[in-house]
This record gives structure tokens, C-alpha cells and sequence, in this order.
């Protein structure tokens, strides 16, 4: 095993000496994290912190009709028992909803519910004590008086008329609807040869984070200022939201967010239980610490996914596809998830189908509906998964139906290498993708055509293989066109500072957070090679909101591509400035300086002129020396945000090579291959590990994660032992390839990464199953997670 | 209710400490809040992730699954105590320079594992090793680097380089 394996840089412009783009630089916060020395929120304690544990409503939907907190008052260490309505005289509900996403609606949420209990887990009241176990037993002590109320469980019957409203005032079920046409759809379909149909449904499942969601709000009455410990992805959204809601100014809070235990798109929303701390701790005036046991965690994070979709496909007999027509269909709890609402996963849906491909005849309907189950937002590769399985789902059946190879008519389909910019049959916008080259590599990297051998040898000893391809698009680096125009307080540019400290070293502020994919390494990669310094002379801070330049956070696959790309114009800054100080101490011609591995140099011939540590110490301490009315500027700021494209769609295929026991419906997955086209490599140990792990989740989705509900609305599930996630006996290994195509719209042209894994692992995976199938003539099967009893049904076997 | 509070002498890490324990605290949390040992980490409370993974008399257990007056008379060793008298520093080294973690949270559970298995020598292959990390749940990595870390650790151990 190589441990470090470099890949030459790619880069033209960036290419200055010492550069670190396109590096295995191993991440600096790794030997802490080894040595049990990180601080994960979990772990904070502070003076006179208390702990807080919630009543959680039994029913998907009931009444509150009285609380009884008499007796957990009187509990051993109960400092505080408060109701919603108690808790509503310091924090003020929100909605949902974004002023793009036309026509979306939402019913105002609570901290604590107040009235109603809207699902299975919903806070009622809250216990602060002493310690948690304390808090918990005064939980245990409250007397919640419930009138239980008919749920809405059901997407397909929730806009029924007999189906009751579970918000009254907003008239019906429909959270939000969009509807798309392109092309000429009715036309395509009648020049096809043959028109497949098929239903793909998408079970519910969930983040399942190492480190459940964690927060410690210390409201300080003499600084009059909120400071909150929280795992998030998002503190500058976090702090707007703390203020507005708390009525307080967003100078006011502090959000600190230090080690994360996993993140994956769970922890970017706003969870009413962690409002509800900091509620409390202005309530109380003390610290007040929330953690989410695992148990609370099923029923509370955001789940994910939970489509169906009804979906068509033209295609003529020499393989050309000439329609798409999807119905997406998706249930999404019973609050559109604040602030970033729960619209935008249909919404790419509806972007997404069909986006590999030259066809542009689409025809598209998303419907968002409210239910009576725990609420449902982003994860990880919002909406990708489920575009790209339909997608390459009805190319499969396509395939199959007129007797082509998967790989050919994905060849005969792709939009052409050459043929950007274009623009996808939603109306998307690609700078340039590289389909046709990624399929090549990805081709050559698993040697198809001696798999396919062994896949007919071995059929014929009764051994069932499968093969599945999946190519997708990835939405990365997102401007302002995702949240910031429909007038949520997210952040789509990001700034990161850097200085020079008084020895020489560099330090770089950042907002954007690290989780784990390694943003920090990625930033001081950027810094130090702008700058000029080795590595291991720059530190980087992130996840402080007193401290970092104002930014969105990381989500979307947005850290390396803007944080990066900011953090490397600040680096270039600095240079100057430094240089600028170093020619003013030298009395030479800035121009013909330059800063090279840590020292001051002169560009042409490389002879070391002046170290950092000198130019800092003059600079710092001995000002005086310098020119009359010269000042040293020693600290640069740059912000960035992508302008020329919505989006930077980056692009990849995956492959899955298995095997079905058609006995048992079990499956052994024996490889997995991703190709993926993110731009400028930064770190390809990096990239290569987000893309394993999102295959991973992927792989989760496609076999094994699923969140179930009975028809009353109740988690069957809600445990690790009930709920499967992937281990590492049942994964293969992963194959990670690249095709290069940077983006023009920064000088590193990277884009983002954190996702491609996640997007097309289930489609890769269901198409293989199918493929296995093959030779007994069943109806290929679209629902995931696609587990042993759905393989057995379809077989016949039971 | 005299019986819920017991005295407990465990040496933890090599030190002894006494401690005066409720009951019903798991050993995880009576290191992490009591001892405020907080490498050790909390998943799951239920047997599953093994993020809690301590050792108790040299065997590794669920810090979640015993109660900490089970522990009483006992050695615990946590992955504080472990990093510090240096016996997996190759193992550590080896994952941060294969990244075989991410988020970190899943990692001294992991590296405790790992190390079980390599203590018993010889040289695992990867589904030896895949099946040996099957109680500890990682949801960064897909578990690829992490194999890969502790296959070249057992090579690296089995060669005595280092």
C-alpha cells in the first residue's frame, strides 16, 4: 500500500515553487483526533452547566391537552421543568419556507410544541437538572395528557380530500409543487421505438452521525451575550437564527463549533430541541447542555429521501433516447425544515433526471407533501440519489428492453465532451463535464468486457453476477441561486484571513468548518502555497464566529472550491504585503521579490534575502526602523463567491460488481469503481476518501438503511440494532479514478467533492441487482433499499 | 437508599483512582464525566457502534454495555492511556497518514479493535481484518483506509520494521 501517493499537479497558473495543490498533504488535526484528544461538543463542560432531557410526544399526532410537571419538579436534581408555551416568552417560532421556491408553504414551528404534537418524538416539555441522568428521570415524572388525532401517514393519499389537513390554516397537504417541461416531449415519446415505465421508490433513512447532534448554550446576563458550543456545518446561519429568534443582536452570539462527529447534511438545519436550549439558557441564566441520545436521534434528525417516482422513457431501437417524464412524489413530515426548507430536494429532482444525457425532451412534476413523521430535509447529495438512480435506472431498462449494452447506449447518449457550455434538459447550466471521458476510464479501470466474461462463465455454473453502471451530475460551489435569493441568511460567498504571527508563521481564519473531509488541510494547502511557506508553518482556525471572516459553512460541497479559493486570494495578498515590507527593509524593487519556502527571496535567481521570522520581528517590533510614513500591513482578508455559473456541476460514473444468492436474496458486493471529475485536485487523498465514504452511504441506502413506520406513524425501528447501517465486513473496496476538467470560475478551479459518492452508489448498486436478475425473465425491481425479502418476492421464492 | 452509591477502586490507565459511583453509570460515562477521560465516546448506549470500545483487564469491552462497579478492582485502560505509553503509535500514525479517519469520533474504539487484532500477530488479510472491525461502525470512511491502515500495520509489525 502506498500511504502518501502524490498525483503531479495539473496546474498552469498555480504552479509556483513549494506548491501543495494536488498533494496528499496528511491533515494536521489527525494526531489529536488519534490520541482521544479532540473536543467533539459531547465533551465540553462548563461551570454551573446544567443538562436538559425532553418529553417526547408517543403519537404522530395528538392534543396536548395538560402537562403535569409537579412531580419532576420535585425530582432529585431538577432545576427546571418548562413547557412550549412557557418557553414561548423567549423564543419566537419560525417557518419554512424560501420566496424562490414559489407557492411553498409552512405551518410556524415551536421550540417546544405548543397544543399539538405533530410526530412520533416531537418535544412536549423540558427537564433541566443537575446531570442528564438526573433530567432524565424528572422526564420520566411529567404527566402529559394526550387526545390522540388521525395521523397523516401516506404521501400518496395525503392530498386526498378525505385525508385530514394537519395544518389547518394552510388549506391542504401540498408543502410545494413544480412543474417543468422542455422540448418536445409528446413528439419524443412518439418517435420512440419503445417507451419504458417504471415506479422507483426511495425508502426513508438517516444520518445515523458517529456523534448524535450536540449543544451547549451559555448565556452569560453579564456580558449579555449567547455563547453556544454546537456541532454544526453552518455557524454564521446559526448565529442569525439564535439572535432572531432569541431577540437579541447577532453581535451578540457566539457560535463555536470545534470537533464534529459526523456531520453529512444532518447538522445544518435548525432542530427545535437545540433552539429550545438556547431558549433555556436564557430562561436560566446558566449553561444548559443538550445531547441527543441515539434513541432520540431516529425520531428528531432529519431523515432523508423518502420519493416516488413514476418515470418514463423513450428510446428508438439504435439506442438514441428521445423523452424523460418523471412524477416525483415526496413526503417531507410536517414542517418544511427551516431555513433551508424541505422544497429543495424535489426541486433537484426535477433538476437532476436526465442531466448526463442530450435528450432535452423532459416533462417533470415534484409534489411535496406534509405527514405525520419525523421531518425530512438535505442530506447528503440532496436529491442526487434519487435522479441518478431514476435516470440510469430507465437507461438500464431501456438497454435491456432493446438488447443493447449498458455501456453503449450510455456512449450513444451522453452529451459529447466538446459540446460545452450547454445546458441540461431541466435548463441547468454546465460550464464542462467530461461523461465521455469519465466512462472511458471507468471502462478501462474495472476491464468490463472480461468481467462481462466472467460474469456469462460463471451464470453458467448457477452463480449469479451483476454489473451496474451509474453516471451523475454533481450541484457543487453553489452561488447565491440556492438559498441567498430566496431570502434565507446563508451565506454563499466565504472569506478567510491570514497573518503574518511574530515569528513568522502563518495563521488563516476561515469560515468555513471542518467535519472531518478535511477542510483544514485543504485550506492551509491554498494558503501555503499563495503565500509561499512550507505546511506545517500555517494554522488554521475555523467554526468561530467571533473569529473567522463571515461565511456560509460547508454543505453543497462548497469548502474547497470557495473556502479554498478564498483562502488562496488571501494567501496571494499577504505575499504582497510581505513582500512589500521585506523590499521596503531591503530597499529593493518589490517586483523582484518573492517568498519561497518560508524565506524572502529574489524571483530570479532564488537567493534567500531575508527570513519571515526577521521581516515579522522588524515589522512588529521595531516599526521604527522602517521608511518615514511607511505602515506594514501584515494581515489580508479576500472573500469569494462564484459568479459566472449558478453552480459548478462536476460530473463521475460508478460501477458495482456483485453477486445475489438466489436462495437467500443476500447479496456480496465484491467491488465498486467511482470516476469522478471535481476540477483541480487540491488533496487527492482527500477527494479519493469523501468519495469512498459517500459510496459507502450510498451503499447504506441501497441495501440496508431504512426508516419504518407502521400506519399510525410509529418508528418501528429507531434503534441500532433494528436499524441496519453499513460495517465493514459486508463493503468492498473502492476503485477511485479522475478526470480533470477545473472550473474557470476561480484561479484553483476546484470543485466540490463531498457528494459524487453518495449520488451515484444506489443507482450503481440497484442496477447491478437487476443485472444479476437477468436471466430469470422477472420485472427488475425499484425500490430501495432493495433487501433479501424484496429479492425473494420478485424471484417468486416467496 | 444506601445501596445506589458504591465505592469503586479501579486503576485507570495505570493510576488508581476511588471513586463513589451511582449504580446505574456505565463505565463510559463514569470515565468521561467522573474521570473526565473524554476519548472515549458515546454512540450509540446500546452494544452497537462501539465508540466507547475501552479495555477492562486487557480484554476490550462496550463501555456503554458495563456498569462502572463492575469495574471495581479492576484495570481500565482507555485510548488516553494507551496513546500515552506509546504502544499504538505506529497504528496511529499509519491511519493519519491514510486518512483512514474523518470525523475522528468513531477512531479510539477503532484503534482498540485494531489493535486486539494485531496484538495476536501474524499478518490478517483484509476480510480477516473487515470482520474483526465489524462491531465498530464508521460512518466517514467506508472502511476502505481503515483496512488498509491496519493491513500495512500488520505487515510493517509482522516484518519488524518498526
Amino acid at each position: 500500500m502506498k500511504i502518501v501517493g502524490d498525483l503531479p499537479s495539473t496546474l498552469t497558473a498555480l504552479d509556483r515553487p513549494n506548491s501543495y495543490i494536488g498533494r496528499a498533504v496528511p491533515r494536521p488535526n489527525l494526531a489529536r483526533l488519534t490520541q482521544g484528544r479532540g473536543q467533539y461538543v459531547s465533551d465540553v463542560a462548563l461551570p454551573r452547566m446544567a443538562h436538559v432531557a425532553f418529553v417526547r410526544s408517543p403519537y404522530a399526532h395528538a392534543r396536548i391537552k395538560a402537562i403535569d410537571t409537579d412531580a419532576a419538579k420535585k425530582s432529585p436534581g431538577v432545576i427546571a421543568v418548562v413547557t412550549g408555551a412557557e418557553l414561548s416568552e423567549v423564543i419566537t417560532p419560525w417557518v419554512g419556507v424560501l420566496s424562490h421556491l414559489k407557492g411553498i408553504k409552512s405551518a410556524p414551528q415551536h421550540a417546544i410544541a405548543i397544543e399539538r404534537a405533530c410526530w412520533q418524538g416531537e418535544a412536549v416539555c423540558a427537564v433541566v437538572a443537575r446531570t442528564r441522568a438526573e433530567a432524565e428521570d424528572g422526564v420520566e415524572r411529567v404527566s402529559v395528557t394526550y387526545e390522540e388525532l388521525t395521523p397523516v401517514i401516506d404521501p400518496e393519499t395525503a392530498l386526498d380530500s378525505g385525508t385530514p389537513v394537519i395544518h389547518p390554516d394552510l388549506g391542504d397537504n401540498l408543502t410545494f409543487e413544480r412543474k417543468h417541461e422542455a422540448g418536445e416531449v409528446d413528439a419524443g415519446f412518439k418517435q420512440a421505438d419503445e417507451i419504458v415505465e417504471a415506479t422507483f421508490v426511495f425508502g426513508r433513512h438517516t444520518g445515523v452521525t458517529n456523534e448524535p447532534r450536540a449543544i451547549v448554550a451559555d448565556w452569560n446576563a453579564g456580558d449579555q451575550r449567547l455563547t453556544v458550543y454546537q456541532g454544526t456545518q453552518a455557524p454564521h446561519m446559526m448565529q442569525n437564527l439564535f439572535a432572531k429568534h432569541l431577540a437579541i443582536d447577532e453581535h451578540q452570539v457566539r457560535v463555536l463549533t470545534k470537533d464534529v462527529g459526523g456531520s453529512f447534511g444532518i447538522k445544518v438545519h435548525t432542530y427545535a430541541d437545540e433552539m429550545a436550549t438556547a431558549a433555556l439558557s436564557k430562561l436560566l441564566q446558566r449553561p444548559v447542555k443538550f445531547v441527543a441520545d441515539r434513541l432520540e436521534s431516529f425520531v428528531t434528525d432529519i431523515h432523508a429521501r423518502d420519493h416516488r417516482v413514476e418515470a418514463k422513457i423513450g428510446v428508438k431501437k439504435d439506442g438514441t433516447i428521445t423523452a424523460w417524464e418523471i412524477d416525483d412524489l415526496t413526503g417531507i413530515g410536517p414542517y418544511s425544515v427551516y431555513p433551508r426548507t424541505s422544497g429543495i430536494e424535489a426541486n433537484q429532482v426535477v433538476n437532476l433526471v436526465g442531466g448526463p444525457y442530450k435528450c432535452a425532451n423532459y416533462r417533470a412534476r415534484a409534489r411535496v407533501v406534509f405527514q405525520n413523521k419525523n421531518v425530512m430535509c438535505q442530506y447528503r447529495a440532496v436529491g442526487h440519489p434519487i435522479a441518478t438512480s431514476v435516470t440510469e435506472g430507465l437507461v438500464d431498462l431501456a438497454a435491456m428492453k432493446i438488447g443493447m449494452d449498458p455501456v453503449e447506449i450510455r456512449r450513444r447518449n451522453l452529451i459529447a465532451d466538446d459540446a460545452y457550455p450547454c445546458a441540461g434538459p431541466s435548463g441547468i447550466k454546465f460550464e464542462k463535464l467530461s461523461h465521455h471521458a469519465a466512462l472511458g476510464k471507468l471502462v478501462e479501470m474495472m476491464d468490463y468486457d472480461a468481467l462481462r466474461a466472467e460474469q456469462k462463465r460463471l451464470r453458467q455454473q448457477g452463480t449469479y453476477r451483476g454489473i451496474g453502471i451509474a453516471g451523475f451530475i454533481e450541484v457543487t460551489n453553489p452561488s447565491a441561486a440556492f438559498y441567498g435569493v430566496g431570502g434565507a441568511r446563508i451565506s454563499s460567498q466565504d472569506g478567510a484571513t491570514v497573518r503574518l504571527d511574530a515569528t513568522g508563521a502563518i495563521i488563516c481564519a476561515s469560515g468555513v468548518t471542518e467535519q472531518g473531509q478535511g477542510t483544514e488541510a485543504v485550506l492551509a494547502q491554498c494558503v501555503a502555497s499563495a503565500f509561499g511557506v512550507p505546511i506545517e508553518r500555517v494554522r488554521v482556525i475555523t467554526g468561530d464566529t467571533d473569529n473567522v471572516p463571515y461565511g456560509g459553512g460547508t454543505w453543497a460541497s462548497r469548502a474547497a472550491g470557495i473556502g479554498g479559493e478564498a483562502a488562496w486570494q488571501a494567501g496571494k495578498a499577504l505575499r504582497q504585503n510581505v513582500v512589500a515590507v521585506a523590499a521596503s527593509i531591503l530597499q529593493a524593487d518589490p517586483t523582484s521579490l518573492d517568498i519561497r519556502n518560508g524565506v524572502v527571496v529574489d524571483a530570479d535567481s532564488g537567493r534567500e534575502r531575508i527570513g519571515l521570522d526577521e521581516v515579522a520581528r522588524i515589522a512588529y517590533f521595531r516599526p521604527d526602523t522602517l521608511p518615514p510614513g511607511y505602515q506594514a500591513e501584515l494581515m489580508a482578508t479576500r472573500h469569494y463567491v462564484p459568479r459566472a455559473w449558478p453552480f459548478a456541476f462536476t460530473n463521475g460514473i460508478q460501477a458495482s460488481y456483485l453477486e445475489v444468492d438466489i436462495e437467500t436474496g443476500f447479496i456480496t458486493l465484491l467491488k465498486h469503481w467511482c470516476v469522478e471529475d471535481c476540477g483541480t485536485v487540491i488533496n487527492p487523498q482527500l477527494v479519493d476518501e469523501q468519495v469512498r465514504g459517500g459510496v459507502v452511504q450510498g451503499i447504506g441506502a441501497a441495501l440496508l438503511e431504512h426508516c419504518i413506520y407502521d400506519e399510525r406513524g410509529q418508528l418501528q425501528n429507531g434503534t441500532m440494532a433494528d436499524y441496519l447501517v453499513p460495517m465493514a465486513p459486508e463493503m468492498p473496496d473502492i476503485e477511485v479514478g479522475h478526470v480533470v476538467t477545473p472550473t474557470t470560475d476561480s484561479e484553483l478551479g476546484a470543485k466540490g467533492a463531498g457528494e459524487a459518492g453518495t449520488a451515484g452508489a444506489p443507482g450503481a448498486v440497484a442496477n447491478a441487482i437487476n443485472d444479476a436478475l437477468q436471466p430469470f425473465g422477472i420485472s427488475p425491481i425499484t425500490a430501495i433499499p432493495l433487501t433479501p425479502d424484496l429479492i425473494l418476492r420478485a424471484l417468486g421464492k416467496i | 437508599m444506601s445501596e445506589r452509591f458504591h465505592s469503586i477502586t479501579v486503576t485507570v490507565n495505570g493510576e488508581q483512582v476511588r471513586e463513589r459511583v451511582d449504580a446505574r453509570k456505565t463505565l463510559v460515562d463514569f470515565l468521561r464525566e467522573d474521570l473526565s477521560l473524554t476519548g472515549s465516546h458515546v454512540g450509540c448506549e446500546h452494544g452497537v457502534c462501539g465508540a466507547c470500545t475501552v479495555r477492562v483487564d486487557d480484554e476490550i469491552v462496550r463501555g456503554c454495555l458495563m456498569l462502572a462497579v463492575q469495574c471495581d478492582g479492576a484495570r481500565v485502560d482507555t485510548i488516553e492511556g494507551v496513546s500515552d505509553r506509546g504502544e499504538i503509535t505506529d497504528l496511529q500514525q499509519a491511519f493519519a497518514e491514510r486518512n483512514a479517519l474523518q470525523c475522528g469520533f468513531c477512531t479510539p474504539g477503532m484503534l482498540l479493535t485494531a489493535q486486539e487484532l494485531l496484538a495476536t500477530g501474524g499478518s490478517p488479510g483484509r476480510a480477516q481484518i473487515r470482520e474483526h472491525l465489524s462491531g465498530n461502525y464508521c460512518r466517514c470512511t467506508g472502511y476502505h483506509a481503515i483496512v488498509d491502515a491496519v493491513e500495512e500495520v500488520a505487515k510493517r509489525r509482522a516484518g519488524g520494521s518498526k
